[in-house]
């Protein structure tokens, strides 16, 4: 259903209850909503205050290495042979991946409102990490939920939070992937919330969590528009980001939605293939519905029951999307497509190999996209593709599909 | 005067508090339901809170998770639970039935079709733990007022003053007073803080309140008794329904025996 609207009125959304036009909003039992309308309050008031902006943007730049470099892929480029492709290196952040950006925001927010607990829920384990890493740093305590599935799949992250100091606690209910442990880490919420502070870790849940991770991440779309205009004169055509609750996508868009001649695509898990129903596409392949505090599109079956989710990348394994892009998609200033497993693994290999950059599997589907993309526009465009992370914490899922032992 | 209403009205003449059980449509198997709830209203229920079976119930602990599990493995829908509800009115036009669960069976279902469905099985109210009344306003409001059907809201400990108004305002039948900060089937309850809650909702209402989460015993329900109109049960029922996955058949009598002895605690 496409909404009629202009861009301006876009890029103003969220309204005061949290709604991206039918999206979004506050879908949560009554025991959250004092802490969701106090985190609101808070986090309106920090977001103007000088001090806090400036202590945000002293942590990108001195403790995540801000900003990060838009790198001119000239070999995937040459590959292609077709637009340029530039890759916006948040890879190469402290802890690997965009997350940080966020996690450092909330964990500021957790500190400034004096709450000596983080929680948070992840399933790549980059978000996690993120989360254990500000949590060290900050002396808070932290417990990172995490799917028992994804647990096997990314060991190498649950050590690292362990060394961090956090406590990792392996969720076996359900489909035992992330949006099981987004449950348990609402459970855990509702019980704890004096003292708590939920840490989400992608721009969806209930408000005021989807606006505010938008904007800690939109430092990438801020950089990347002023590093584009720097290095190639001009705005890019096009701008890739692989979607999985859409942290890094929305990060990415956010500061483009006003440039009507900047295409937006959102890149979806299309699994095995989304005709085979073995996917994590709810933009491409599912219809809107409430989860985890939100209405958004999810995968359900037509009885409104969520669906189970198939990707090859832990981070992307989900059946909902952050409200933002179901708006998105719906008045059509941005475009979701769909990767699958095998697509996205062929882009790991073709980037680590032509560029030596070793992207994240989530990224990789980005890539992907881009490559299809690239093929079919001129060499005198510019596709801007969000390198959200990078590959190390998924050596042993491609040593795997390779039949090795590492 | 609809169902709920009149129930609260004969209890309260009679001195006496509402005995409120919840069970899992669907669980462990579609043919459990209706004859345990006849059994419930039979040991000395007076509302029955039917759970729909969602996928992902956030606000709930691992029992009525499980109970989800294992009645959507027989592929319990919403429109199922309709079924039950109308099956269960064959032979009880006078207990109100509550519907509880979560939003996303209902919005794909259209609020305007579930309220009228609803209401044509003989359902009086529902509760639906993810939809505050800001989500409600406008359609799902609408759809249930225009059936008849009441909307019982939650309150809970973490409910400042100035949205305990807004709450009363918009609820109907009842309030579901939480009377923990958890999940369902988590730590017990402390009588006074309740009491002390109760004394600020009732600044701004004068519908029933029911006393749910923590709930666990005679001891527990007497003690609610004696602070609120309503006492809602659900995770011992639950469990003792779990324990009978494989005796199904006893599941009636057992699950009823439970509630006798809370209603007896209660009326002593
Ligand atoms: C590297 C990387 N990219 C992307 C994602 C997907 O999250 P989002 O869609 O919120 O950016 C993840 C999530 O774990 C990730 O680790």
């Amino acid at each position: 259903m496409p909404i009629k609207t202009d861009l301006s009125t876009i890029a103003q959304m969220p309204d005061e209850r949290g709604h991206f036009g039918p999206y979004g909003g506050r879908f949560v039992s009554e025991t959250l909503m004092a802490a969701l309308k106090q985190l609101e309050e808070t986090y309106e008031r920090l977001w103007r205050d000088p001090d806090f902006q400036a202590e945000f943007d002293r942590d990108l730049a001195h403790y995540v290495g801000r900003p990060s470099p838009l790198y001119h892929a000239v070999h995937l480029t040459e590959l292609c042979g077709g637009a340029q492709i530039y890759l916006k290196r948040e890879d190469l952040n402290h802890t690997g991946a965009h997350k940080v950006n966020n996690t450092i925001g909330q964990a500021l927010l957790a500190k400034y409102t004096g709450k000596p607990r983080v929680i948070a829920e992840t399933g790549a384990g980059q978000h996690g990490v993120a989360s254990a890493t500000v949590a060290a740093r900050l002396g808070l305590e932290c417990q990172v939920y995490m799917g028992a599935e994804d647990v096997q799949r990314q060991a190498l992250n649950v050590y690292r939070m362990k060394l961090l100091g956090a406590e990792v606690i392996s969720v076996e209910s359900g489909t035992r992937t992330l949006k099981d442990a987004m449950n348990e880490a609402m459970r855990d919420w509702v019980t704890n919330v004096d003292d708590t502070f939920y840490i989400i870790g992608t721009a969806a849940g209930p408000h005021p969590y989807p606006k505010l991770v938008r904007d800690f991440q939109s430092v990438i779309g801020r950089e990347a528009r002023a590093q584009c205009l720097e290095q190639a004169g001009r705005l890019p055509d096009a701008l890739v980001a692989c979607v999985g609750g859409g942290s890094n996508a929305i990060g990415l868009f956010h500061p483009f939605i006003e440039d009507g001649d900047v295409r937006m695509v959102g890149v979806e898990a299309g699994g095995y293939g989304v005709e085979s129903g073995q996917h994590a596409a709810p933009l491409t392949a599912g219809r809107p519905g409430v989860l985890h505090g939100n209405r958004t599109y999810l995968m359900e079956d037509d009885a409104g029951q969520i669906l189970g989710t198939h990707s090859v990348s832990a981070g992307l394994d989900y059946p909902g999307v952050g409200p933002e892009h179901s708006y998105l998609k719906d008045t059509g200033r941005a475009e979701y497509v769909a990767i699958n497993d095998d697509e996205a693994m062929d882009a790991f290999r073709t980037l680590t190999r032509v560029e030596g950059i070793m992207p994240a599997i989530e990224s990789s589907h980005a890539v992907a996209h881009a490559m299809k993309m690239a093929k079919e526009m001129d060499k005198d465009q510019i596709i801007v593709v969000n390198l959200s992370g990078r590959g190390d914490k998924d050596i042993h899922t491609v040593a795997q599909l390779d039949g090795i032992q590492v | 005067m609809n169902r709920i209403a009149a129930c609260f009205e004969r209890l309260k003449e009679q001195g006496r508090q509402a005995l409120i059980p919840y069970i899992t449509a669907g669980d462990p198997a579609p043919g459990a339901t209706v004859p345990t709830m006849h059994a419930m209203v039979e040991a000395g229920a007076d509302i029955i809170e039917l759970g729909i079976p969602f996928s992902d119930p956030m606000a709930d602990g691992p029992t009525i998770q499980l109970a989800c599990e294992r009645s959507l493995k027989h592929g319990t829908r919403l429109l199922d639970v309709l079924d039950m509800v109308k099956t269960f009115r064959e032979k009880d036009q006078e207990t109100p039935v509550v519907l509880m669960g979560y939003l996303n069976p209902v919005e794909v279902l259209g609020y305007g079709a579930f309220a009228e469905q609803a209401a044509a099985a003989g359902v009086d109210g529902a509760l639906i733990v993810d939809l505050p009344p800001e989500e409600a306003e406008g359609e799902f409001d609408q759809a249930m007022k225009a059936n008849g059907l009441d909307i019982i809201y939650l309150l809970a400990p973490t409910t400042e003053e100035s949205r305990i108004e807004q709450v009363c305002k918009a609820g109907s039948g009842y309030l579901y007073y939480v009377s923990v900060k958890g999940v369902t089937g988590s730590a017990s309850l402390d009588v006074q803080a309740v009491a002390d809650k109760l004394d600020v909702v009732r600044k701004y209402t004068n519908l029933p309140v029911g006393v749910g989460f923590g709930i666990k015993d005679a001891e527990s329900a007497k003690a609610v008794s004696e602070v609120a109109e309503g006492v809602i049960v659900g995770s011992v029922l639950v469990n003792k329904i779990a324990s009978l996955v494989q005796q199904q058949d006893e599941i009636p009598a057992q699950v009823s025996a439970i509630v006798a002895e809370l209603r007896t605690a209660m009326d002593a």
